[in-house]
């Protein structure tokens, strides 16, 4: 299916949006505005633009530790989002949550997850319960190939597999688990996909960082699964050009190599690709500064906002009646 | 009224709960046409088909945390862990995920699911199959705890669970499975937060839960013709502890003990005796003793187990103990 000349300037103004607001928070924590750690994507924005916009609005989706563009591919409010990270009360979780454990409901997000492969059987479950509903959406789960390592993994696609479970697993392969490189984490040569056919899933291994291809291969395989076909599995091969956590020294690998993977980096080629699809130069910078001055706008205001009190940090353990779905 | 197995009385609370609420599903393994390791869930998969009854293949981890997912999207699983021994293999789900989930999501989900599991001992099954491990889940913010001891108590309790928003750990025990008890005929449901005073005494306090309340009962009968009269106090929820009713009887006795199956350091009894010494200190006559394993795995050997684990006797000793103590 083509992409219309407004889609692609609105996947670029998400990609950008991403971006920005990570450079933010790099920026924030250099003031010491921003406590804790967090995980950036920087580089990986394709693949959760493409994935993101390529399934409906009303399929759920899990996420991981790095969380960032899938929660903006999901169009949450920036602000929100940005208050979360703050530590503020007005962020969708109270300032509960943080990076790692934010989730909103209203956007059929599920969270982001701060154990690694924590998410993937939490996924599955959303999937057993909108089979069980009769559901015509899917769930979409997020990973690392580190989160492969795990037997949540494993277990949780060998049960998806037997109960034909609507769910897409989406494995962003970057590379490295933290600072473990996947050729020493992975057996048989880094790679997720072939993992998969031990459990008759369908998998494919794809560039993650052409967000056109991330696009149309996410949008067949959930009409696929939509339809009873059972779970798919897609490795997204990328990059972070950034490191596993907020400043943390890159000992594991050379400047040479990010410099080489710099040239692939989404937010310098999908540009050059927008001009040769007719997009212009004006539209293409317009697309980037209005995402840059939301996330401005966003920080600006979220900055204002007060933490949550005593009441919220001691209230909220347990539920007086059922809110879920 | 009438009798029923503490088995069947889960049984019938799991079928009446199925049959009232499409949500409800369970999870596990071997509960398809073998009925559980047990046999508690026997003939509901051919009665709810396997659309409600999901048998499992043995992955403990991620089938707990699938329960996870279903109740935050409006199912009401239910978890058959096999073994109490094996929560050691669902303990990120229930740590992580279940018990954080409403409050760490800004209380936008629910995670309305029980985990059903036997403790405790039951005669040779060794060191990997026998453990009480109360003590666990106690100390997990977010996860309610109740252990019942009596069929009557594992029915009401086990429909409230089900029906509770909120994360339930429920502990059931293999050697309470057999045991006979009456239950009403009709539909009733108890409290998943009140400790119940299943005899009533003056002049010790015995506080027990699920496996040694019927041990606790026996010892009361056996010192009834020495002259003492104990006090029989049964937590049932060990997470929350009903406060209330455990100082009131503190109050009354001035005399405690306390017993478990569970390893004594670190238990559910440790943390009632830290409560008593801190609100009813003035009513105290003697210290709060503990009775419970020891602090060593299970062994498989029979000779061995009963050494490990608190038997009648203890119990007649600590009373003793208490009740010579000026």
């Amino acid at each position: 299916m083509q992409l219309s000349t407004d889609q692609l300037l609105d996947f670029y103004h998400l990609m950008v949006k991403i971006r920005s607001f990570e450079e933010t928070l790099g920026s924030l924590f250099s003031k010491g505005l921003l406590g804790g750690t967090s995980h950036f994507c920087i580089g990986q924005e394709a693949s959760a633009v493409g994935v993101v916009q390529g399934v409906r609005d009303t399929d759920w989706l899990v996420s991981n530790h790095r969380g960032h563009g899938h929660l903006l591919a999901r169009r949450l409010d920036v602000y929100r989002v940005m208050a979360e990270l703050l530590g503020r009360e007005t962020g969708y979780c109270f300032g509960r949550g943080g990076s790692q454990h934010m989730c909103s409901m209203d956007n059929h997000f599920l969270g982001t997850n701060g154990i690694t492969g924590g998410g993937i059987p939490i996924a599955a479950g959303a999937a057993l319960a909108l089979k069980c509903q009769k559901s015509d959406s899917i769930v979409v789960v997020f990973f690392g190939d580190g989160a492969s390592n795990q037997g949540t993994f494993h277990e949780t696609l060998n049960i998806a597999s037997l109960w034909k479970l609507p769910i897409m697993f989406v494995c962003e392969n970057n590379l490295y688990g933290m600072s473990n490189p996947v050729k020493c984490s992975v057996a048989g040569g880094g790679r997720i996909a072939p993992r998969a056919a031990g459990y008759a899933i369908p998998a494919q291994t794809l560039e993650g960082r052409d967000v056109e291809l991330v696009w149309e291969t996410t949008r067949q395989a959930a009409e696929r699964i939509r339809n009873g076909g059972g779970p798919e599995l897609l490795e997204l091969m990328t990059y972070r050009l950034c490191g596993h956590s907020k400043s943390e020294p890159r000992v594991y690998r050379t400047r040479e190599e990010e410099e080489q993977m710099a040239k692939f980096d989404p937010l310098v080629t999908f540009p050059k690709r927008l001009l040769e699809l007719g997009c212009t130069q004006e539209q293409i910078d317009n697309a980037a500064n209005s995402a840059r001055q939301m996330v401005e706008a966003a920080t600006q205001k979220a900055l204002q906002d007060k933490p949550g009190d005593r009441q919220v940090a001691l209230s909220g353990v347990f539920a007086k009646e059922e809110v879920s779905k | 009224m009438r009798e029923v197995f503490y088995s069947k009385a889960v049984n019938e609370a799991l079928d009446e709960e199925l049959s009232r609420d499409s949500s409800v599903i369970m999870i596990g393994e071997d509960i398809g046409c073998y009925g559980g390791a047990f046999g508690v869930s026997k003939g509901l998969w051919e009665k709810y088909g396997a659309e409600r009854i999901w048998e499992t293949p043995i992955s403990e981890g991620s089938f707990t945390g699938i329960a996870v997912g279903a109740a935050m999207m409006g199912m009401r699983p239910i978890l058959e862990i096999m073994f109490m021994d094996f929560v050691a293999l669902a303990l990120d789900q229930m740590m992580n995920s279940a018990g954080k989930l409403h409050y760490m999501y800004g209380e936008q989900v629910t995670v309305p699911m029980v985990l059903r599991t036997p403790g405790g001992a039951k005669g040779g099954y060794g060191p990997s199959h026998s453990q009480m491990l109360s003590n666990l889940f106690v100390g997990i913010p977010g996860l309610k705890v109740v252990a019942p001891s009596t069929p009557m108590q594992a029915k009401g309790l086990l429909k409230a669970a089900i029906r509770d928003p909120n994360p339930v750990v429920f502990i059931e025990n293999k050697r309470l499975y057999p045991q006979k008890g009456e239950i009403p005929d009709g539909e009733y449901l108890l409290p998943l937060d009140k400790a119940e005073v299943l005899s009533e005494g003056t002049d010790i306090t015995l506080i027990s839960y699920s496996s040694m309340t019927p041990v606790c009962l026996a010892v009361k009968n056996a010192l009834k013709p020495h002259g003492i009269n104990l006090e029989v106090v049964d937590l049932v929820s060990l997470q929350p502890l009903d406060t209330d009713t455990i100082f009131a009887s503190v109050r009354k006795t001035g005399r405690v003990v306390i017993v478990e199956e569970a390893c004594l350091t670190g238990g559910v009894g440790g943390e009632v005796s830290a409560l008593i010494a801190e609100h009813c200190l003035d009513s105290l006559e003697a210290p709060v003793i503990r009775v419970g394993a020891a602090d060593v795995p299970i062994p498989s050997s029979l000779d061995l187990e009963k050494i490990v684990l608190p038997q009648a006797d203890d119990i007649v000793q600590a009373v003793k103990r208490i009740r010579e103590w000026t």
